[in-house]
């Protein structure tokens, strides 16, 4: 079953076509990687589906409902949630803080609650909390609760931005990037991580990822996107032989060498 | 010396005794010295150590209370300035109250506001409209002004007018950021300003530029409140208030939300947090603080004009929070206190002083350079200082960390219920 729909999707700014004409169908429970050389308009795709940008044309859907026109906040809260290519913590608050705001939109206490001090709603706070530190625990940052999430070393950054993401329940994860600049020893703990991650929550995953190595270890799927287009898509073993792929990676040439 | 008194400070025992030995010492001061300043600022400065000293949170909240409430006032009232105490301690809550709402707008939410005193008049002038015959002048109906009684109701509808008006500064201003936020909440604190100064026509609401006089004074069970002693006690107690809901709204969703617009805007919308109400809710909650003491404010003046509210304020009340320490609660506080005795006190002090020596020695300092009228000069230089060296503040934010070890413990718990319950399930 397809959770995820996008139908011929373009993007123009002004002049230029950072996305044209995708079309794109994610089955529920996979994980799905978008790959393709810079500026292919990949981080433009994930900025479509989670409303930052919004659509010349085409359309998005979730389950079968359009996602076109809604706010960022609200695509988040029908269960699309991201991580971010330049990393985006709140580097001001704790990491505990920083997963309970990931789980905000599940979490229900008013703040008038707060003010009463009415019982249940710190025990929801509470609750919150213990479930925080759980998934805190999960990626492996249960020894910094209380460090200020900009203090984090570049590798548990990006292990916090999952670990906020997950905290949201989310149906899809979009994952941007989620290795960059990881060393190989940190990119194979955060390939377990994500391989993981999608049994333990039951989760689709999309990411969008320059390491082959990752890409070709933990995807179903591929979607490979270049200039803006759709080039090809296929499983990873169809994906490593298609000649247009390794044409749009390595240029002309390269495949007849081969 | 240092390391014998750090030694000394260790033990929990010797820190309360310095403690009342100093509250003691700056007590007697104050009742002993005739013109005793200082004394009432060693007093004031007691509640500062006692944020300092590791006492439980309850201790220092009880003895800070007790201090403010009772012993500084009875003291003071001993002597023979003691309504000039009491005014000063009065504008303090004033302004604290003031800067902890701004606080949640600049310190919390991340959004820059020159025109916070607008929100103060506001409640200034809804009290001032209704309790003097300024409202029969429009009001189709009613008998004004209205007895001192309601004081105590206008403090919450001060409260939510300024709310509101928080509401609709925001609606239109939130589209924009940073910078350009900043210049057009100073055009809003303007705005308000001017209209304030003219509308007295056609219909007249505000009385214009001549203000609004003979506001009556609240009424406590019969009793009129009028000296600065009274407003005291009234100013103390939102004051109480006000830090009770800014720290619990600090460690609340809501608080979060604040924190993670201010952290970055386009994460904080990725988890689902609506920018524009959370901004708004921000807007609202500062103005209320400041609305509900304008109320005190022109029920304590008895008079109110468009004069009280200019950017001047604006100013000052955003010195206090930069200088005490943006997003910091107890920081804030400090700041508040520092501008207004700095205000009040120190500068009026000094330029007295100034004033007897040059008369002593026969040398004429010019007026245009006494401290008092270089207010401005010296709190820019202040601002100067404090970006250049210590710009977290007075008191730097902190976040509220939790203890691990209970989480550890809660989180081993659940892990056990929740395998129980399964096994069970199973079972069954």
């Amino acid at each position: 079953m397809n959770i995820l729909e996008v139908k011929n999707l373009t993007k123009n700014f002004g002049g230029l076509t950072a996305t044209s004409d995708i079309t794109m169908n994610v089955e529920k429970n996979s994980i799905t990687a978008v790959i393709g050389p810079n500026g292919a308009g990949k981080t433009t795709f994930f900025n479509m589906v989670t409303a930052v940008y919004k659509p010349t044309s085409g359309d998005i859907l979730l389950n079968g409902k359009s996602l076109v026109g809604l706010k960022p906040h609200q695509v988040s809260q029908f269960g699309i949630t991201r991580t971010f290519q330049n990393i985006r913590l709140f580097n001001e608050m704790t990491v505990l803080e920083n997963v309970l705001v990931g789980m905000h939109q599940n979490l229900k206490s008013h703040w008038i609650g707060t003010l009463l001090q009415l019982p249940h709603i710190r025990k929801i706070e509470e609750a919150a909390k213990v479930e925080a530190y759980d998934i805190l625990k999960y990626v492996g940052l249960e020894d910094y609760v209380n460090e200020n999430a900009g203090n984090l070393a570049y590798g548990a950054q990006r292990r916090l931005e999952i670990g906020r993401a997950m905290a949201a329940k989310p149906k899809i994860l979009l994952l941007d990037e989620p290795a960059a600049g990881m060393n190989p020893k940190e990119t194979d703990r955060l390939t377990s991580l994500i391989h993981d991650l999608r049994t333990k929550l039951d989760v689709t995953i999309i990411l969008i990822e320059h390491d082959m190595k990752l890409v070709m270890k933990i995807s179903d799927y591929i979607y490979v996107l270049d200039h803006g287009e759709l080039i090809a898509s296929g499983k990873p073993d169809e994906i490593r032989t298609n000649k247009r792929v390794i044409e749009a990676y390595l240029g002309k040439g390269a495949v007849a060498n081969d | 010396m240092s390391a014998f008194f750090g030694k000394l400070m260790q033990s929990k025992k010797n820190q309360i005794i310095l403690f009342i030995a100093y509250v003691v010492l700056a007590g007697a001061g104050l009742f002993l010295l005739p013109d005793s300043t200082i004394a009432f600022l060693m007093l004031l400065f007691s509640i500062l150590i006692l944020y300092h000293l590791n006492f439980n949170l309850r201790a220092k909240w009880i003895s800070g209370i007790v201090i403010l409430a009772i012993i500084m006032p009875f003291i003071a009232s001993q002597s023979d300035s003691y309504q000039t105490y009491m005014e000063v301690g009065t504008l303090v809550g004033i302004y604290c109250a003031m800067a902890l709402g701004l606080n949640i707008v600049v310190g919390f939410a991340g959004l820059l506001d020159l025109g916070f005193i607008a929100f103060f008049a506001v409640g200034a002038y809804s009290y001032a409209i209704f309790a003097s015959e300024q409202a029969s002048k429009f009001m189709p109906f009613g008998h004004y002004p209205l007895p001192g009684g309601s004081f105590w109701i206008f403090i919450i509808v001060g409260a939510a007018v300024a709310a509101l008006f928080g509401i609709l500064l925001g609606v239109p201003v939130l589209r924009v950021r940073g910078d350009y936020l900043a210049i057009v909440t100073l055009g809003f604190g303007e705005i308000i300003r001017i209209l304030l100064n003219n509308m007295d026509h056609p219909i007249n609401i505000t009385n214009g530029s001549m203000g609004i006089a003979s506001i009556t004074p609240p009424n406590f069970f019969g009793i009129s409140i009028g000296s600065s002693s009274q407003f005291y006690y009234i100013v103390f107690g939102i004051f109480l208030v006000v830090i009770y809901v800014v720290r619990k709204l600090e460690n609340s969703k809501l608080g979060r939300s604040w924190k993670a617009v201010r952290d970055n805007e386009i994460a904080a919308q990725a988890m689902g947090i609506p920018l524009v109400k959370t901004k708004l809710a921000a807007f609202a909650i500062g103005a209320s603080f400041s609305g509900m003491m304008g109320v005190v404010f022109a029920a304590k003046q008895m008079f109110v004009d468009a004069t009280s509210f200019t950017y001047l304020e604006s100013t000052m009340v955003l010195v206090m929070v930069i200088l005490g320490g943006m997003g910091s609660v107890p920081g804030v506080i400090l700041g508040a206190g520092v501008v207004i005795i700095l205000r009040t006190q120190v500068l009026t002090n000094i330029s007295n002083w100034l004033s007897s020596i040059s008369a002593d020695y026969g040398i004429s300092i010019p007026p245009a350079i006494s401290p008092e009228k270089m207010q401005l000069l010296i709190f820019g230089l202040l601002l100067i200082i404090f970006a250049l060296y210590r710009t977290q503040g007075l008191i730097p934010h902190k976040n509220r960390k939790v203890n691990v070890e209970v989480l550890k413990k809660e989180s081993a718990e659940a892990a056990l219920a929740r395998e129980k319950a399964t096994s069970g399930g199973a079972d069954s």
